[in-house]
């Protein structure tokens, strides 16, 4: 049976087209989700995609916390379920409370768009189990709030117990405390982080490939669950 | 219907970019005596009933407000 892997659509999502091109090139079969459905349709992880939901009116992603969708992400992450946050998707798990910190305006105050270095810190994450802990990638960053922040009590036990998933190599480009570009919670199943896996996921439409593992990991990480 | 005033503001911690950037552009109009400006929020409610300030800072801490970064005031209009 192929796995199911929801991406959401909130009013303003920009990047759930390729989320799903993504999901269908890993091998999955990508399901569309509704911000105002209280349905996950079964999906076996979800993955809540980039863009502006609800036009990052008060705070990126304070609004879509509340969405009827959200109700049903954060009762299944508790669960369980693998959820991944890509740029406005990590702004709406860190205004969720399911991940730690918050994401506020870049330090140098730009909308950055570049292709980014970053570092996989842990392959402990079903997001990330097919990357070799260490190595180095290259996906496509582009956010106006990226910048990372969080108390350091919350940064030392980040790092302490290796929730730090992905750190910016090659300069940082916003200001992220610490260089932290994703982290995940502490039972592992839900990741976030500022750039685009999915913008990354064959050489003619990205900077490489690099971003299909990814969602390769998930759909392995379930085969092998 | 109790009118409500609540002001956010970044956590003193909080790098505030916005309000540098105010900061820095303010010598060039001659108000070299500015030397910080921080930038925040200003909400006006129209609240009923009779617990309005606790209504507004629940308002407050749930939505207007992410406590992880930002502080924020409420005031009761008389």
């Amino acid at each position: 049976m192929t796995a199911r892997i929801g991406v959401v659509t909130f009013p303003g999502s920009l990047d759930d087209r390729d989320a799903l091109r993504a999901v269908r090139l890993a091998g999955a079969e990508p399901i569309s989700l509704w911000h105002g459905d209280h349905d996950l349709r079964q999906v076996d992880a979800v993955v809540l995609p980039g863009g502006f939901s609800y036009g990052d009116y008060l705070r990126c992603g304070a609004i879509a916390r509340f969405s009827p969708i959200m109700r049903e992400v954060v009762e299944a992450a508790a669960n369980g379920l693998a959820v991944l946050g890509i740029c406005n998707g990590f702004q709406v798990l860190c205004e969720s409370h399911l991940l730690p910190g918050a994401l506020i305006r870049n330090a140098g105050l730009h909308f950055t768009c570049l292709d980014q270095r970053l570092r996989v810190e842990t392959a402990s994450t079903p997001w990330t189990s097919e990357y070799a802990a260490g190595s180095e990638i290259t996906i496509p960053l582009k956010n106006g709030e990226g910048r990372y922040v969080a108390d350091p009590q919350t940064l030392d036990d980040l790092e302490a117990s290796g929730r730090v998933v992905f750190r910016y190599v090659g300069g940082n480009p916003n200001g992220s405390l610490r260089d932290i570009a994703g982290i995940r919670n502490e039972a592992g199943n839900v990741v976030g982080l500022m750039p685009h896996p999915e913008h990354a996921i064959d050489a003619l439409t990205g900077p490489g490939a690099d971003g299909l593992a990814m969602f390769v990991s998930v759909l392995k990480s379930m085969v092998t669950a | 219907m109790t009118r409500v005033v609540v002001d956010v503001m970044l956590k003193p911690e909080i790098l505030d970019p916005q309000g540098q950037a105010i900061q820095r552009a303010l010598p060039s109009l001659g108000f070299d005596q500015v030397t910080a400006v921080r930038q925040g929020k200003h909400f006006e409610l129209e609240v009923d009933g009779s617990d309005a300030g606790a209504v507004a800072d629940q308002v407050a801490r749930t939505l207007l407000a992410n406590p992880v970064i930002e502080d924020f005031r409420v005031h009761v209009a008389d």
